[in-house]
């Protein structure tokens, strides 16, 4: 198929409350678990889940900094997944612009037949 | 609406009913999508569309003239397409006066249809930018990296 979509990839940051928990790690640099458990309506057992799904699907990485676990982009991956996304809609926008060039000319041969038959 | 994957519009200068001829009609269709495209427009059609020399399977799933058509790709070959295993592509034709016509397609998938309507309604209110202020924060972010 033409489009090639990492499927690990679009999974991991198709669900809603994944992609607001990695939002808050884009925006926020290195952090914690229950740092990011106090900013999301969700709970703390929720929030582990999602950063295993997007550790596994290598948008984040963990390090530890004393006796804390902090979060952080991936950002080759998170370039990758940027490209992906302005590629499907680079796709969609050329073959938009096909279908308004076929309508377009569709409409005008049918106006001009119409201009040229006997009334 | 939240958690689409891709939303795209073009503005065409003819009417509607022809705009849905060429977005609809197979042999329209492989003039600006597929090589060869095995469909009958009809709600549960199983067709298969061909790139080359790579294709896949299609069903459609809304067809409802002349404003709404769509159909799920991408899903497995030996599993019937549902959301969860599949991306849902959908047409919305809008007339604009009688000579032009909005287009819009929308590419969404996997996940992203399964959600509750309250799910995806608290998540409008809780993050309107949706999409494009996601990739906006990682351009930025990315930016500032290769600065760094």
């Amino acid at each position: 198929m033409t489009v090639q979509a990492d499927d690990e990839l679009w999974s991991a940051i198709g669900d809603p409350s994944r992609r607001q928990v990695l939002d808050l790690i884009v925006s926020n640099g290195a952090v914690s678990a229950s740092w990011l458990a106090g900013r999301v309506p969700f709970s703390r057992q929720a929030v582990a889940k999602h950063l295993a799904v997007l550790e596994e699907a290598g948008l984040v990485s963990r390090r530890k900094q004393g006796r804390e676990v902090l979060y952080q982009v991936a950002a080759d991956r998170l370039d990758q997944a940027t490209r992906a996304m302005a590629e499907l809609a680079a796709q969609w926008d050329r073959r938009l612009a096909t279908i308004k060039r076929l309508a377009e000319a569709a409409h005008t041969e049918s106006r001009e037949s119409k201009e040229e038959a006997p009334s | 609406m939240p958690g689409l994957v891709i939303v795209r519009e073009i503005l065409i200068d003819a009417p509607i009913d022809v705009v849905w001829r060429t977005v609809t009609e197979p042999d329209q269709v492989s003039q600006w999508f597929a090589d060869r495209v095995d469909l009958v427009i009809e709600p549960g059609a199983h067709g298969y569309m061909r790139f080359g020399d790579q294709g896949g399977p299609v069903v459609v799933e809304t067809v409802d003239p002349p404003t709404r058509f769509s159909f799920r790709w991408n899903h497995p070959r030996d599993e019937e397409p549902v959301v969860g295993n599949s991306m849902l592509v959908e047409f919305t034709l809008t007339p604009e006066g009688d000579e032009r016509t909005q287009l819009r397609v929308t590419e969404s998938g996997h996940e992203l249809r399964a959600w509750p309507e309250a799910e995806k309604q608290r998540y409008a209110d809780e993050h309107r930018e949706g999409w494009g202020d996601f990739l906006d924060q990682l351009v930025t972010l990315l930016a500032k990296r290769q600065q760094g």
